[in-house]
């Protein structure tokens, strides 16, 4: 007979309860009462990522691959293009990096319906060190046609996500941190296909950030406006389609861009916006604020964002680097 | 609903039929180079007998509706093999046999390797070896999902066993159950670089999959009857089945047969009238 737990501990089991924006298995719940065409797979992260509960609901339209991700992701293409809506979840970095054939040329080509739930993306899985890290994912998932990329900024942004992606008819990669993200969306929000959301308004300059950028983002517009410096912020929880209309208004508007996200520096959110800037012929102040072009120390993931500037004070200082 | 037009199961088909089907597919493949000059003759020579009895045969189909969904799925591994069977489900009926003129010109649905969204009668595209038997578990597994009793076929290339993926999917398959899934190894014994065991052996086949929960089955995969015989007996078993099909690369064509060298190449007008005598003397046996 297993003893009480202290307080303090806390195992495989109880770890779900203590990450609250880790929300993909409920929505998957909630979305699987209406629609009996989705199935689950994970691979052997059912207790860490949030499936199980579904796995509990839904027995018998969940599966585990176990430790074998490629694997996964080719059984879910054959499901999708036997009508199911599957959802493959699994760490951001194996989703993108060693499956990154499976869903260009399974999926993306295929143009199935298959959504990947890649959690733990960016560098959230801290201290686990670089193998566990996604930092690239963007740049590779959005250089696949036909791929939808979705990023989502807290566990309401998830299933948000989750509900305005279900009936998009090829694959999409939705990117999810590890479930500590603070919130920035009070409820859930209805997201349009392909845009930004505007989080706040302003026009000394703009910030378009994605995934837990986004908080960062708020916390600095914030910390500005007591100095009177009103800055406009977007969630960029679409990336791919990217809202251009949404990039050149800011530009148009508020004079200065800066763009905010948990990846390396090329091929990320800020490539996308400055491809469309430079595409439009629009000259305007801008800066990327993203991980550097290295892989990452090795500490707690909150330390991390506080050492690369991933907080609100951090991209306070980005902000005043480019509008001076 | 089926309709008129759904092939079933089994066909009653004489075996000098099949036989002379596969040969066709032989000549189909040469006559089809020949506006790539450059395709994978050997690798459908080894499996021509298989693909015949597969499609003329074996599987449920219904040409009038490529998407029906109790067809039987047949998912091709070794997906440089498409051009062997691009003229068998043209056909069939699939889509207007003047489509193969355009094989691999600008525009064609016909490329080397097989897409599923442009090839009607192509289950799953196909290219990068080592994937589809995980796709084939990903069908298998939604008919047991749906209650369905199609049944999903996949051919795989002995060397395409090399790659991990394929035992991924293998142990999937045991794991699960798959009962109606159904492996088929044109086990030509030679990949690009020669035989597959000097490059990198991966016998004792059967023993591997059974290894993984599967029944298996070794024949000689030219022998129309043989194959007949393991293709019948592979269906509604208890468990996952393979079918090991021995056979030659550039089989059919002596001087493929004899060479290591016929993976991927062209042959010229003397080699190909050559080619094709040997092949048309035995359909006029």
């Amino acid at each position: 007979m297993s003893q009480p737990l202290d307080p303090a501990s806390w195992n495989i089991e109880t770890s779900t309860a203590r990450l609250p924006a880790l929300t993909m298995g409920d929505e998957l719940c909630h979305l699987a009462e209406k629609h009996s065409n989705i199935v689950v797979l994970t691979a052997d992260l059912a207790s860490s990522n949030g499936t199980a509960a579904f796995r509990e609901r839904f027995p018998d339209r969940f599966i585990n691959t176990g430790i074998a991700e490629q694997n996964m992701m080719s059984i879910a293409a054959g499901l999708a293009a036997s009508g199911f809506i599957p959802y493959v979840s699994t760490f951001a970095s194996f989703a993108s990096l060693l499956c990154a054939e499976q869903l260009r040329t399974d999926m993306s080509y295929t143009k199935l319906p298959v959504r990947i739930l890649a959690h733990h993306a960016g560098i959230s899985m801290g201290f686990y060190g670089t193998s566990h890290h996604a930092v690239e994912d963007i740049a590779i998932t959005r250089a696949m046609a036909n791929m939808t990329v979705v990023s989502a900024a807290d566990g309401n942004a998830i299933r948000g996500l989750m509900r305005a992606t279900f009936d998009v008819p090829g694959p999409v990669y939705i990117r999810i941190g590890r479930g500590a993200e603070k919130p920035v969306y009070e409820t859930v929000p209805a997201f349009a296909p392909g845009r930004f959301v505007t989080m706040r308004e302003g026009a000394a300059a703009t910030i378009i950030a994605t995934g837990f950028g986004v908080k960062a983002a708020v916390d600095a517009a914030e910390i500005l406006a007591v100095d009177g410096i009103e800055l406009r912020v977007l969630d960029a929880a679409y990336i791919k389609p990217l809202d251009t209309q949404a990039v050149l208004s800011a530009a148009r508007e508020t004079g200065a861009i800066l763009t905010v996200e948990e990846h390396n520096p090329h091929g990320g959110l800020g490539g996308a916006v400055a491809e469309t800037l430079a595409e439009a012929g629009v000259g305007v102040r801008f800066r990327r604020h993203a991980l550097p072009d290295d892989y990452v120390l090795v500490a707690p993931p909150s330390h991390l964002y506080r050492h690369y500037g991933l907080t609100g004070d951090g991209v306070v200082l980005a902000v005043k680097a480019l509008i001076g | 609903m089926t309709s008129n037009s759904v092939l079933e199961r089994n066909r009653d088909v004489d075996r000098v039929v099949l036989a002379r089907r596969a040969d066709w597919i032989r000549l189909e493949t040469i006559r089809l180079i020949e506006i790539a000059k450059s395709g994978h003759y050997s690798s459908v020579f080894s499996c021509a007998e298989l693909l015949a009895v597969l499609y003329y045969r074996t599987l449920r189909l219904d040409p009038t509706n490529a998407r029906w969904q109790d067809r039987d799925r047949f998912v091709l591994g070794k997906g440089h093999a498409a051009i062997g069977l691009y003229p068998v489900l043209a056909d069939l009926g699939y889509f207007p046999a003047e489509w193969l003129e355009t094989y691999t010109r600008l525009g064609s649905p016909l490329g080397d390797h097989p897409d599923m969204n442009k090839v009607p009668g192509c289950d799953f595209s196909s290219g990068s070896i080592g994937h589809n038997l995980s796709v084939g578990v990903g069908i298998a597994l939604a008919a047991q999902l749906q209650k369905r009793d199609y049944l999903t076929w996949i051919m795989l290339g002995d060397g395409e066993l090399n790659e991990g993926q394929v035992w991924e999917a293998a142990m999937a398959a045991g794991q699960y159950g798959l009962s109606n899934l159904i492996a088929i190894v044109d086990a030509n014994g030679m990949g690009l670089d020669g035989d597959v065991e000097e490059v990198m052996g991966i016998e004792p086949i059967a023993d591997k999959f059974e290894a993984f929960g599967w029944s298996a089955t070794d024949i000689n995969g030219h022998d129309v009857d043989a194959v007949v015989e393991a293709f019948d007996a592979g269906q509604h078993r208890s468990r996952p089945h393979v079918i090991i099909a021995r056979t030659r690369k550039g089989k059919g064509v002596r001087f493929m047969e004899e060479s290591p060298h016929w993976h991927l190449g062209y042959l010229g007008p003397k080699d190909k009238d050559i080619a094709i005598a040997e092949i048309k003397s035995r359909l006029e046996r």
